[in-house]
């Protein structure tokens, strides 16, 4: 079992698990990525996550079936929320089934920080105060900070 | 040679549109960015974001033909 998945509606964590249920597994590891109330200093309210889905899919395979191959786990699956979240909703949830544990916790988090740097998401954060913002990618603000394949537009 | 260009998220509201048509001889992403840039204020100081060729993620030194659609993603933030 392995897919990756975007969802406009709320995510049933409990539901995503039993599909990865195999009896040739002994380990089960899954993350949840929930809506936080603060960011930067800041009140949030709720977010929006704008997605486009053709790549999204394409890429969050991708993750998936490298995970698969480089942790040798027998199952992995993901699914990213789109549209509007409220607070303690479910932005994200990855789940990996595999014979031991030391490999599942491996895959399961490659999967999830691959999924934040590479997936043609973006994420508006609405706050107590002041105008909505565009979350960008901590790093990115920083000089030289590129996602793997991504390379620098040439400087004017 | 006529393409498309499209942005996302930050980059839609900055250059307030979402699809552009294009007649240009940049040649390469990078050099489409720049010309992008240099028409929409606000675009010039992403540094680090991702560009995709038809549906498909691409290098920014990658080699454009006509008709291609130029995809723009400002810095991604999921999870």
């Amino acid at each position: 079992m392995s897919y990756f998945e975007i969802a406009d509606q709320a995510i049933d964590p409990h539901a995503f698990r039993q599909r990865l249920i195999d009896r040739s597994c002994g380990a089960y590891v899954q993350f949840d990525g929930w809506v936080r109330d603060h960011n930067e200093g800041k009140n949030v309210l709720r977010l929006e996550y704008e997605v486009y889905e053709p790549l999204a899919l394409k890429e969050g395979l991708r993750i998936i079936n490298e995970a698969k191959e480089r942790f040798g786990v027998a199952n992995a699956c993901a699914i990213h929320r789109s549209g509007l979240l409220e607070l303690s909703d479910i932005a994200v949830v990855v789940g990996v089934s595999s014979a031991h544990r030391g490999e599942a916790f491996d895959a399961c988090r490659y999967i999830i920080d691959q999924a934040k740097i590479r997936l043609p998401v973006w994420k508006k954060e609405y706050y107590q105060s002041g105008a909505p913002e565009w979350v960008n990618c901590q790093r990115c603000s920083e000089a030289g900070h590129q996602h793997g394949i991504i390379s620098t537009p040439a400087r004017q | 040679m006529n393409l498309t260009v499209r942005y996302f998220a930050a980059f839609r509201e900055i250059t307030g549109v979402e699809t552009e048509a294009v007649e240009t001889g940049a040649s390469s992403p990078s050099a489409l960015f720049a010309e992008c840039a240099a028409r929409h204020d606000g675009l010039q100081k992403y540094t680090s974001s991702m560009v995709a060729v038809n549906d498909e993620m691409a290098d920014w030194d990658s080699r454009l033909s006509d008709g291609d659609e130029v995809l723009f993603f400002p810095p991604v933030a999921g999870g």
